[in-house]
């Protein structure tokens, strides 16, 4: 098990130093010249180079390269051109409102997949069945920003129960930080409402969010349940008078669950990327609105940042997958 | 049991239909968009600030937009946009990771891990931000967001071709064929390919519907296509900003997006139970 | 006095091909106490017909076309879930093939058997064991079996158990329920030939401690006649002959059971050679008409192809289903 441990965080620690050659490269493809943009639009040529000579950009590129490793090392993700911040400060702020958004996003998806797949694969082309795949096939191909604002018209616009944009009310005194999680930290601190508030904004970017997430899930355990049903030791099962629930929800999900903490992983990654959709419609604080409106002025250190964080981000979940594998999959962890 | 499997049938091949009924619907209006909107006019955004924002009606079944131009005009002026786009950016993916898959999946060694590693990196970060980066890095645009979107799908590419050339090279037909005195070359091209096929088409298939998503969310962002462009995601980011009084401006292209992203995906889906049963569905 | 009887069970499959007439008017009695092999070519329905005795064939594509199978008087084919759960396990158990496939391989031993004792409580209607009491059972069951350091077993997942061991651990889950009746569906087959002596002696010990009675599945007559007294033969889902098990391989009837005999190699009398019956089992999906072995029968004559022939008695304990016999 250990090994098997050291090997797959080994494995993350080399993708990770490729994923910071890969934002290096973009940002060196760029036609555009970064001391141009750090200089401000009306700098005049002298200026540009003194920007150039600051940034160190006029230095050979292994140099600059090396730099720019020493500068992540130590959380520094350079400054962002239209506000002038630390990306590494703004990236702190804004990546709890998007972690909260996808942890309760996946959770929805997982609560929800995971029961459905169970029970449409159990009632195979019954009703439950092919309600479900309704859902599934719908869920992947609903535009979420559309499905976004097609919610934000009905039920919150139309019939005024929740509010539409932002993670808290511009009046509401968040609570002091402790995780960074809003719902978490108003319950630390016993504040009911603010939890209800936070919540209020938090659940319909979420639904938006897990719905694609919630579909695949659907997809995958339902398949791998029917599968898993088939086994022989599954009739072995019946034959022993091992209780019908039983079978089902350990017997033979514990053998689908596989394949399907695989799926999840792979989603948390696509829903930190999809969040930036999410995140646009509902105006939510989090690092994919940030990456959009950093892009679109062609800022591109703040977009890096959030390449990198996202990119990070990826690499833990299949790294706890892998760990989840090994912990479920005896076989696995011994070889 | 017979009407069970006849119904078993039906409804398999019932997705299927409805698959190809909306791919042969989006097809159709990107063929003969120019031929059939109400008001050619609009296609190139007339202007006609008299018309501006009507609701749906007899004249306008969608509305019109902020200048008065037919919305359902501008959508199905939108199909060949988005048709064009959701084909070009697969089948340019494919050409880059097919052969690159292949190679790997053949050659072996250094050359395989290099490939194939490289492969690993560029999905290490999720589709969306890495084709936001390289927008960032290329300037907004539908052709940088479509080479972005290229350079983030080929991999996937890779991924297949590698795992059918590896499983064919195993074959004893390739065996014999080797002995046979067969040329690398020949080898690839009369046995892996084709055997690489199925699954392609179906990830194909798929992946023009993911395409067509993808774009029309970098215009909806604002980092694809750029008004007046018809594109469905750039109307929509439009059509924000006029809700929720004047609703219909976006429904009627987000309605595009989806029942081509839904067409897309239940022929994949079809052609996969057709063309590759054995494989996990996911 | 009789447990188990079979009569004229007709079960079919249905798939995408057409229909399988896969047993087609099975008719058996087994006495309580008796030991019967089931003996017959792969595919001929015996596991089919083991399986149906718990009702464990997947319905749809297994579909009942005739007949009853009645144990202690109850037709099972008509029990109600409830009964049906308190028959699995509790009055018929079973003992698969390849204890491989048959353990789930995520699961430790422990938590396999605790989870079908729990599982016979609560059909039993009995109170739900504690943990405690569960674990001990199972310890004592695994012992029952010869399985030595009960306790470290039940700790162990399927994959660090030789074949043996993990057969034994099948075996000891089904004893778990106290059954009356074994049925053991080629409990050999994928063992080595030394651990199937074993298991085999195991099997026989355990039914003369307990008095079990003994439903043995093979396509092996070697295995048989070392562990039943009765056997029936079977061919593509019909019984051809039924005896006892001296008398069968001494003086086979049906033309079936000599070319079975036919084939085994003689140890005694290396100058026989062994010999193959002809031609190769029929499709069940469009079976021949008449006798179903008549294509292959060396002695067929037009009236086999025609009329299927019935069991019917050469000797008090002997019948068989041949016009020519």
């Amino acid at each position: 098990m250990i090994r098997y441990l050291v090997r797959r965080a080994a494995l993350a620690v080399v993708m990770l130093f490729g994923l910071i050659c890969m934002t290096f490269v973009i940002a060196n493809v760029a036609p555009s010249d970064p001391a141009a943009l750090a200089a401000g639009p009306d700098a005049g040529r002298a200026q540009i180079e003194a920007a150039r000579r600051e940034y160190g950009l006029d230095r050979p590129l292994h140099e600059q390269f090396l730099r720019y490793v020493g500068d992540l090392a130590r959380g520094d993700f350079g400054r962002s051109v239209a506000t002038g911040r630390p990306v590494g400060q703004d990236l702190a702020r804004y990546f709890f409102a998007t972690l909260e958004l996808c942890l309760v996003a996946m959770t929805l998806g997982i609560l929800l997949g995971i029961p459905l797949g169970v029970l449409s694969a159990v009632y195979r082309d019954r009703w439950v069945d092919h309600g479900t795949r309704i859902l599934a096939v719908s869920g992947i191909a609903l535009p979420p920003f559309w499905f976004g604002l097609l919610l934000q018209l009905g039920i919150a616009s139309s019939l005024g129960w929740l509010p539409t944009s932002g993670r808290l009310s511009v009046f509401t005194e968040p609570a002091a930080p402790v995780t960074g999680l809003l719902l978490v930290d108003s319950l630390l601190r016993g504040n009911g409402a603010l939890f209800g508030e936070a919540m209020s904004y938090l659940i319909l970017p979420a639904i938006v969010l897990s719905l694609p997430c919630l579909a695949s899930i659907l997809r995958v355990n339902r398949s791998e349940m029917v599968e898993a049903l088939r086994a022989d030791h599954i009739t072995a099962a019946r034959a022993h008078g091992v209780a019908r629930w039983r079978i089902v929800t350990v017997h033979a999900l514990k053998n689908a669950m596989l394949p399907t903490l695989a799926i999840i992983g792979l989603r948390w990654g696509w829903m930190m990327s999809s969040t930036v959709l999410v995140e646009t419609v509902f105006d939510w604080p989090g690092i994919g609105l940030y990456a959009v409106s950093s892009a679109i002025s062609g800022d591109f250190k703040p977009v890096m940042g959030v390449t990198l964080i996202v990119g990070l981000n990826f690499m833990i979940a299949n790294l706890v997958v892998d760990l989840l594998y090994g912990a479920l999959d005896p076989r696995i962890r011994e070889a | 049991m017979r009407a069970r499997l006849a119904v078993h049938l039906v409804r398999r091949s019932f997705g299927t239909m409805l698959g190809l009924a909306l791919v042969a619907m989006i097809i159709a209006l990107a063929l003969l968009g120019p031929f059939i909107v109400p008001y050619p006019d609009d296609v190139l955004g007339a202007v006609n600030l008299t018309n501006k924002l009507q609701p749906p009606s007899a004249a306008h079944w969608f509305g019109t937009d902020e200048v008065g131009n037919d919305i359902l005009t501008r959508v199905i002026i939108g199909a060949r946009l988005s048709l064009l786009v959701g084909i070009a950016i697969p089948l340019a993916a494919a050409l880059i990771g097919v052969p690159l898959g292949i190679l790997a999946g053949t050659a072996g060694g250094g050359l395989r891990e290099a490939i194939m590693r490289l492969t690993d990196l560029f999905l290490s970060v999720p589709g969306l931000v890495l084709a936001i980066a390289l927008v960032a890095a290329l300037g907004p645009g539908i052709g940088n967001a479509m080479i972005a979107l290229i350079l983030v799908w080929w991999p996937g590419y890779v991924r297949i071709a590698e795992s059918k050339a590896l499983a064919i090279r195993e074959e004893p037909f390739i065996e014999a064929a080797r002995a046979a005195g067969a040329s690398q070359v020949r080898i690839l091209w009369r046995h892996v390919l084709p055997n690489s096929l199925s699954p392609l088409i179906v990830k194909m298939s798929m992946d023009i519907g993911q395409a067509i998503l993808a774009i029309a969310s970098l215009g909806f962002l604002g980092l694809g296509a750029k008004p007046p462009t018809p594109e469905w995601g750039a109307m929509i980011s439009i059509a924000r900003g006029y809700l929720p009084d004047w609703w219909w401006y976006a429904i009627c292209p987000g309605a595009l997006i989806y029942a081509s992203v839904l067409g897309f995906n239940l022929l994949g889906d079809g052609l996969r139970d057709i063309l590759d049963p054995r494989s996990n569905r996911g | 006095m009789t447990l188990l009887s079979i009569d004229d069970y007709r079960l079919a499959f249905d798939g995408f091909e057409g229909t399988a007439h896969v047993l087609d008017g099975i008719t058996l009695d087994v006495a309580r106490g008796e030991t019967l092999g089931i003996v017959g070519e792969t595919g001929c329905g015996k596991s089919v017909l083991a399986r149906s005795l718990l009702r464990l064939n997947p319905a749809p594509p297994a579909r009942v076309v005739s007949g009853t199978i009645r144990f202690e008087g109850e037709n099972i084919l008509a029990m109600p879930d409830a009964a049906l759960r308190r028959l699995r396990g509790r009055r018929i158990a079973m003992v698969f093939q390849d204890p491989a496939a048959f353990l789930n391989p995520l699961l430790n031993i422990g938590t396999q058997m605790a989870d079908v004792l729990h599982g016979q409580d609560s059909a039993g209607d009995a109170p739900r064991r504690s943990a405690r009491e569960a674990h001990a059972r199972s310890a004592t069951l695994l012992a029952s079996v010869g399985l030595p350091e009960p306790e470290r077993l039940l700790d162990a997942r399927p994959h660090q158990l030789s074949g043996g061991m993990r057969q034994r651990v099948l075996i000891a889950m089904a004893l778990a329920g106290e059954p009356t009746l074994l049925v053991a569906d080629e409990p050999t087959t994928a063992l080595d030939v030394t651990v199937q002596a074993q298991i085999l002696a195991l099997i026989a010990a355990l039914v003369a401690q307990r008095g079990l009675t003994l439903m043995l599945i093979s396509h092996d007559l070697g295995v048989i006649a070392a562990s039943c007294a009765r056997v029936a033969a079977m061919y593509a889902g019909t019984v051809v002959e039924d005896a006892p098990t001296a008398t069968l391989l001494a003086t086979p009837r049906h033309p079936y059971t000599q070319g079975l005999l036919a084939a085994l190699p003689d140890l005694d009398n290396p100058a026989h050679r062994p010999r193959g019956i002809p031609g190769s089992i029929p499709s069940l999906r469009n079976p021949p008409p008449g006798c179903r072995f008549h294509p292959r029968c060396a002695i067929a004559t037009a009236r086999c192809g025609v009329e299927k022939p019935a069991l019917r008695a050469l000797a008090p304990a002997h019948t068989v289903a041949c016009h020519h016999a």
